[in-house]
């Protein structure tokens, strides 16, 4: 079994800000919205997922409540914050800063 | 979000932690079921959908705490470690007991030292701002400190800049009489500046004023809280009531309050002015020149130590002619100025140093073998670690585990040591040297507290740090298969390395302890210059205006005297001026005639009654001794000490040689009629023993206080009450003080090296047992470990002795290690002794040898249980194990 990519220290919380900002969902539903999106190449453990949602939680990026889901059951939701939607802002123009950072460094290795 | 706010979350999650467990555990119930059911639509049966979408999702447990880690403080995990903690200890208690004992020990040996040396030598003396308080000496000639006579002190406060206040002081011993009997208690006599210059003013009436210090001025006393307690029944309309002290009245202007600690003179009870001559400058045999007073003083605001330093010295290399001072008082060698703190403690702070260095030392120990004793139960529980790791803890939980429990143990450990300190503390302050300063200070406080806990706190760090990092690093999981292990763990080679360190430590001790005892022995070696086998020594102190008239004064003596001798048991008894070994302390400059008369030899001067010599055993050199024939009237007659013979009269004979003796006082010259053996007066390490002696009635004056030394039959103590009756039998008023056998004097002479000794030993003898029981522990180990070895080898041939060999061979390797490694810190360590020492090099090879002969035949012991154990290994069995 080929190895998945691993995810890139720092990007999970990015990365859950940013599905949370479409619609609010409960884990599960953050972790395949995860790998849906990213064509199953990034996959997120549970034992990343939980821990990092409950940091969100504490820095007040997110919420949770708990809903019934479509089918009935009851599951915790997560939805952004107005604080979460600064954060993700900013933890979005962090990130593409470095990517082009990242890009110059290695077109001009190649060069 | 701030993080007053963060606080809060965190802090309501943990107040909810039950709901938090709750929600958590079904949303991770929910996420499987998710799993499962997509798995299963892939095409999964409902068993294997199951199965996989567990497995993906983790361990649960271990998931669980870290999200609970990520948010929550460490105090939920805290408590329950510290639980588990105690549960891991009660299920081990002979382990438990061991290791809170050792470190009870320590630690309470380490707190009882710190309260000890902490208000000597660390905290501030009881004085506002006490470190502007400094006492001012001559300079002597080889770095010693001489007294201060009035004059330099008059002198000083006129010229200096740098002190607020000066003050000189003396000491006083009144009798207050009253009631029935005369009680004589300890006073000082204090130029008015005294109390300002330490900082404290009194609790009721006045401080000293300088009307009160007049020459020939009123009497006035400032009394102790103590003494305005105990013999006034702390009456509060005290001040300007008369009290009838030394057969004068004095009027009480002042009560000191009760906090008020005289560091200066702590058995001081009442403080009455000087009232010296201030106006006699040129009389140089006046006391107001004579070297007896301290001096101290309050730094003005501003002016530093070194100012202080510069300004007074200043001053003594330029004369002026407003203070003309003697030849003897030219101070050419400059002032010493110290700190109060400095001067009180500088006679005890090498001895207190070093007791630190030891009680540090034995800390290490108990410390080392802790850990010593963690690691092997850690091998013990490795299965254990194992097991809780597979079902979810986190390597750094275990690791947390781990410190938890030996935080808890010292913790405990602590709590025992308290325990130990306070009786640490009475044996300290019951074997304490009479020069030990501020020794009511000594009490188990917070400070002290603080102090236990926090080094109780860092040893639980310190000693369960290896072990934990022993356990995170190892392959956990193969514990599980409950590793049996033909080879020797790698944990042995630290537990090795920790009780080479043990022995190397216990070897620094037991030598400095070694260095002590034969220095003292040395000491006691020292012949005392008389026979002080069976010796009674006591003060005889006469008071009162009728005893200013000498003849008196000399017959109430001759009549005590008299009385003495008839006491049945009494063989022989005299008086002296000043008594060997008891602290007094009476010089004199001794010139003979055509000496220079500006130089003199400092001799200490006796005034005896002739019976002085055969009382004490006194061996006459040559010439003959004093006699009942050497009264007032007659020729003037002095004996001379046989050092003080040979360096004057090096190649003659002395006798005849005429003498002053204390300057010139009256012109009269003693003729010397014989010499005597040394006598060790300050202290049996000093050789000063240049000495005259006359009798009481041709000396200048009737000493007032005199110390009988009586030979007796027996026991001499029993002889105590008969002879006070008989001294008081000439006058019933006369106190007598100071009531010892001279071989207690000769024993508290050597006090402080004593003290030192008992606690060198006591830590010595304490690391000793320590390192035995570490050796043993390793030994233990190894061979339990090497059981299958050792069950080979014998299989294989080695006989018993082999393996006895194999086994004792390893525990010696250890021992040599820890002695070659403990012998250059011993050396080195030494060094910080040498004050103590007497008689003895530091390295002195005798001591050395014996200490690892010692240490060398107890490691043999603590090799011998184990090897005998491996010895009797049966091979076919072991074997069969396989």
């Amino acid at each position: 079994m080929a190895r998945k990519p691993e995810l890139m220290p720092g990007t999970l919380d990015m990365l859950i800000l940013r599905t949370l900002a479409r619609a609010p969902l409960h884990g599960y539903g953050i972790a395949l919205s995860i790998k849906r999106l990213s064509d199953d190449v990034l996959t997120v453990e549970e034992g990343s997922l939980y821990p990092a949602l409950q940091r969100l939680l504490v820095q007040g990026w997110v919420k949770a409540e708990w809903k019934k889901t479509e089918t009935n059951r009851r599951a915790r939701y997560y939805s952004l914050t107005v604080a979460g939607r600064k954060q993700l802002g900013l933890e979005l123009s962090q990130f593409e800063q470095m990517i082009a950072a990242i890009g110059r460094v290695l077109q001009d290795a190649d060069a | 979000m701030d993080t007053i706010a963060r606080f809060f979350i965190k802090l309501r999650m943990l107040l909810t932690r039950d709901r938090f467990h709750r929600e958590l555990d079904e949303e991770m119930a929910f996420h499987r079921e998710q799993q499962q059911q997509a798995l299963e639509a892939q095409g999964m049966t409902p068993d294997e959908a199951r199965y996989a979408a567990t497995r993906q999702f983790g361990n649960a447990a271990r998931l669980k705490e870290e999200t609970l880690d990520s948010v929550v403080f460490r105090i939920e995990t805290a408590v329950q470690d510290f639980r588990y903690a105690f549960r891991q200890l009660r299920n081990n208690p002979g382990f438990a007991c061991t290791a809170i004992v050792i470190l009870g020990l320590g630690i309470g040996a380490t707190t009882a030292i710190f309260s000890a040396v902490n208000p000597i030598l660390f905290k501030p003396l009881p004085y506002p701002d006490a470190s502007r308080i400094l006492m001012v000496w001559y300079a002597g000639r080889d770095g010693t400190t001489v007294p201060q006579s009035f004059h330099t002190y008059q002198e000083l406060a006129e010229r200096n800049r740098s002190f607020a206040v000066l003050a000189v002081m003396r000491p006083w011993m009144p009798t207050l009489n009253g009631n029935d009997q005369p009680e004589r208690f300890d006073g000082q006599q204090v130029t008015p500046g005294y109390f300002r210059a330490l900082g404290i003013s009194p609790l009721l009436g006045r401080d000293f004023q300088p009307a009160d210090d007049i020459f020939k001025g009123p009497k006035v006393v400032v009394l102790s809280n103590g003494l305005w307690r105990r013999h006034f029944g702390a009456d509060p309309k005290i001040v300007g009531r008369q009290v009838r002290l030394d057969d004068s009245l004095y009027t009480v202007i002042g009560v000191m309050p009760d906090t008020f600690e005289n560091v200066l003179s702590p058995s001081a009870e009442a403080w009455s002015p000087l009232q010296y001559d201030p106006g006699n400058f040129t009389s140089t045999e006046s006391r107001e020149w004579g070297h007896h007073l301290r001096l101290v003083g309050r730094l003005r605001p501003g002016a530093s130590l070194e100012q202080a330093r510069a300004d007074l010295n200043q001053i003594a290399h330029t004369p002026i002619s407003q203070f003309p001072r003697p030849g003897f008082v030219s101070m050419e060698n400059g002032l010493v100025v110290n700190s109060l703190q400095g001067d009180v403690t500088r006679g005890v702070k090498p001895a207190l140093l070093s007791v630190v260095g030891a009680v540090i030392l034995v800390l290490i120990i108990a410390c080392v073998n802790v850990t010593n004793l963690l690691l092997a139960r850690g091998a013990q529980r490795r299965g254990e670690f194992a097991m809780r790791s597979a079902l979810g803890a986190a390597p750094a939980r275990i690791i947390r585990q781990l410190l938890t429990e030996s935080f808890l143990l010292a913790l405990l450990g602590g709590a025992f040591g308290l325990f130990v300190a306070q009786f640490g503390v009475r044996a300290l302050v019951a074997l304490s040297p009479p020069e030990l300063p501020r020794i009511n200070a000594i009490t188990l406080d917070r400070t002290v507290f603080a102090f236990a806990f926090a080094i109780s706190a860092l040893i639980g760090m310190a000693v369960g740090l290896v072990p934990a990092l022993y356990a995170s690093r190892k392959q956990l999981h193969v514990g599980v298969q409950q590793s049996s292990g033909r080879t020797a763990g790698g944990h042995q080679l630290t537990r090795r390395s920790l009780v080479v360190a043990e022995v190397a430590l216990a070897l620094v001790l037991l030598v400095s302890a070694g260095l002590l005892l034969h220095s003292l022995q040395r000491l006691f070696a020292v012949p005392p210059g008389f026979n002080s086998t069976q010796l009674l020594t006591m003060q005889v102190q006469t008071y009162g205006r009728h005893y200013d008239d000498d003849r008196v004064c000399h017959q109430f003596f001759e009549q005590a005297l008299d009385a003495v001798h008839r006491v049945p048991g009494v063989t022989a008894a005299a008086f002296t001026s000043q008594l060997p070994l008891s602290g007094d302390a009476d010089g004199y400059g001794v010139q003979f005639e055509g000496d220079d008369p500006d130089a003199a030899y400092p001799a200490y001067r006796y005034s005896v009654t002739p019976d002085y010599f055969a009382t004490m055993g006194i061996p006459l050199v040559r010439g003959r001794l004093l006699d009942s024939h050497d009264v007032a009237g007659a020729p003037l007659a002095a004996l001379l000490s046989d050092s003080l013979a040979r360096q004057k009269f090096p190649n003659q004979d002395p006798i005849g040689k005429r003498v002053h003796i204390g300057g010139r006082i009256g012109g009269q010259l003693f003729t010397v009629v014989g010499v005597v053996g040394n006598v060790k007066q300050m202290s049996l390490a000093l050789t000063d023993s240049d000495a005259v002696y006359t009798t009481t009635t041709q000396w200048h004056w009737a000493d007032g206080t005199l110390s009988l030394v009586v030979r007796g039959r027996g026991d001499p103590t029993t002889l105590v009450p008969a002879i006070k009756k008989a001294v008081w039998s000439a006058d019933k008023e006369v106190p007598v003080v100071r009531i010892a056998t001279m071989d207690n004097l000769l024993a508290a002479s050597a006090a402080q090296r004593r003290f030192v000794l008992i606690l060198f030993t006591a830590f010595g003898l304490v690391a000793l047992i320590l390192a035995a029981t570490g050796i043993y522990g390793v030994l233990s180990g190894s061979v339990t470990e090497r059981m299958r070895e050792i069950g080979v080898r014998a299989a294989l041939g080695a006989t018993p002795r082999n393996i006895l060999g194999l086994v004792v061979r390893q525990g010696m390797t250890l021992t040599a290690i820890g002695v070659a490694i403990g012998l250059t810190g011993a050396a080195a360590a030494s060094q910080t002794l040498i004050t103590l020492l007497f008689g003895v090099s530091r390295l002195d090879p005798l001591t050395y040898l014996a200490v690892i002969a010692l240490l060398g035949s107890v490691s043999v012991i603590a090799c011998g249980l184990p090897a005998w154990r491996a010895a009797q290994v049966d091979p076919a069995s072991t074997l069969r194990a396989e």
